[in-house]
């Protein structure tokens, strides 16, 4: 078996059988490094394969986790089978509505008009009634899973919600993995490679860029609910440009366009601010400090690793 | 006129000052090759661009098949069949050579939209893309990354990639440039197997080649055409030897 296939096997494994140690505090902990794997995840869709830098990916995952606060009823739990769905799809209506707007430009305006867009969201919950303000919605009941009278697992159990983002995270993976193979989705890298040559063999580009940016949003809602399901509590903060400006460092982290990198990014991210945050109130420079020094002797990103031990091991035949 | 299937009615393209391409009026017919000479900068990559759309005509008219498609994009022209290859190679140089065509031919499918299903399962496109791959003279090399082939090799895998969406027009950019002599008879073959079937507009500095090939020859020069006819007719031409083929002075004055 290739070594590759033995580490993600351990991995997951590893995963797996993470919250049967029973620490409440570390399942919470990887339950929401895997929330941000998956917001990693659908921003490398944008960045890793589509070539679009998006500054205000944190819309989406605020959008997403709105969706969740304000359908929720004051006095009664919210069903999970009715407001994930409507935070997925709502997520990806706002990314398509931005997207037919802000696709049609490139590079450094892409960037910009993507903040731009965000920042606007963010004040609209940030300054309106709608939106209930800076102080955001504090959730009164966990949403349930129920299907009629039966209810699968319960989302008020940390470790049932660990193994529904696990699930979660799993699925946004294979569904990635699957569209990347797809026709669509190798359209998608044929544009990250060479955009006027996509147009000249016919690729109506604006259509592919904004289906991605629509996909990429959807998934970063997913992202999102599943945050607000964690904690309950939803604020302003969530659609914020420091919450944009992490994503990315996660996938720069872990490696752009590879899909583990963005999982590996993600875990690595909330491992490194863990270790900081308990060493200096000022972990922020460090962190900072840490991700330069990555970029500048691991420019591949942490999944790159991988490749690069097991070209020099097993030589140039160990892997594809 | 009638039978013409790409033609354009004094087309015009200009750059601030500059009339890059002024009053061009050609037709490209079936089954015919019309060939594009003339000095550098004399208006022959700019009229490639404005057939393909990635440059909008400042004026005049250009007709597919009788139909008006000076506005259309160059990605609405290329669907309906007009293709083209690039000057400068312009292939993904991370894919491998049978990827860059199977991703050409895939734009010909209505399947292009299917999100899940592996690409490479779909047979029709990758028969496709092997054909063209074949047929440009790169059997063999379709597992290569374009980015380790030869120079030699990427030219041909620049027209490959045209062909494999199956285009009805061919607008070619210089295919010869930079090719061994070997490399270059073979790609003149392929041009006249491609010819009977086709309409090609081909630019081309290799006169040797031109005359080989083409049933008409356009001369341009700065942005206007000087004279346009059978072979036999611009070799003969005085105001063309004098502009372009070089005869003594008149060439230090056109250049």
């Amino acid at each position: 078996m290739k070594r590759k296939t033995l580490a993600l096997l351990a991995a997951l494994t590893m995963l797996a059988l993470f919250p049967l140690a029973g620490a409440t505090f570390y399942t919470e902990l990887v339950t929401k490094v895997m929330i941000l794997a998956i917001f990693a995840l659908s921003l490398d869709l944008l960045v890793g394969y589509t070539g679009l830098v998006s500054f205000g990916h944190a819309a989406y995952y605020g959008i997403g986790a709105y969706v969740l606060g304000l359908m929720a009823p004051k006095y009664e739990a919210a069903n999970l089978w009715l407001t994930l769905p409507a935070a997925i799809v709502l997520a990806g209506l706002a990314a398509l509505a931005v997207g037919t707007l802000v696709v049609r430009v490139k590079g450094i305006y892409f960037i910009m008009v993507t903040l731009a867009f965000a920042q606007m969201f963010y004040f609209v919950f940030h300054d309106t009634k709608f939106g209930r303000g800076s102080d955001g919605i504090s959730m009164n009941f966990k949403p349930v899973a129920a299907i009629g009278d039966f209810t699968p697992f319960d989302l008020a159990n940390a470790a049932h919600v660990y193994y529904f983002v696990f699930a979660a995270m799993l699925a946004v993976f294979v569904f990635l993995r699957l569209l990347l193979r797809s026709a669509f989705g190798r359209a998608l890298q044929g544009i990250r490679s060479n955009e006027q040559r996509m147009r000249s063999l016919g690729f109506p580009v604006y259509r592919y860029k904004l289906a991605s940016f629509a996909i990429a949003g959807a998934l970063a809602g997913l992202a999102g609910y599943l945050s607000a399901l964690q904690f309950g509590f939803i604020n302003p903060e969530l659609l914020s440009w420091h919450q944009s400006g992490n994503v990315l460092l996660m996938l720069i982290l872990g490696g752009l366009g590879s899909l583990y990198g963005a999982v590996v990014g993600a875990f690595a991210f909330v491992a490194l601010q863990e270790l900081f945050s308990s060493v200096t109130t000022h972990w922020q420079l460090l962190l900072g400090g840490t991700i330069i020094l990555l970029v500048i002797f691991l420019p591949g990103g942490l999944a790159s690793v991988m490749n690069r031990f097991e070209r020099t091991l097993i030589g140039e035949s160990g892997d594809e | 006129m009638s039978d013409a299937i790409l033609a354009t009615q004094g087309l015009s393209r200009r750059f601030g000052g500059l009339m890059a391409a002024g009053n061009v009026t050609i037709e490209l017919h079936r089954g015919r090759l019309h060939a594009l000479v003339g000095p550098n900068g004399a208006g022959k990559t700019t009229l490639i661009n404005l057939l393909s759309g990635e440059l909008h005509a400042s004026a005049g008219t250009i007709r597919y098949r009788g139909e008006d498609i000076t506005h259309l994009s160059p990605d609405h022209r290329s669907r309906i069949g007009i293709g083209r290859s690039y000057q400068k190679t312009n292939i993904f140089p991370g894919f491998t050579a049978f990827e860059n065509c199977r991703i050409a031919a895939q734009s010909r499918t209505p399947r292009a939209l299917h999100i899940i299903a592996d690409a490479f399962d779909y047979a029709p496109v990758c028969d496709a893309a092997r054909r063209a791959l074949e047929a440009a003279g790169l059997d063999g090399r379709g597992n290569r990354v374009a980015a380790a082939l030869s120079h030699g090799e990427q030219r041909q895998l620049e027209i490959a990639m045209v062909l494999a969406t199956a285009p009805e027009v061919l607008l070619l950019d210089e295919p010869l440039a930079g090719m061994g002599a070997e490399e270059a008879g073979r790609m003149v073959e392929l041009l006249k197997k491609l010819a009977p079937d086709h309409a090609i507009l081909l630019v081309e500095h290799d006169m040797d080649a031109v005359f080989a090939l083409a049933d008409t020859i356009t001369v341009m020069v700065s942005g206007q055409v000087l004279e346009s006819g059978p072979p036999a007719q611009i070799h003969a031409s005085v105001a063309v030897r004098q502009a372009y083929l070089g005869d003594g002075t008149a060439a230090a004055a056109a250049s």
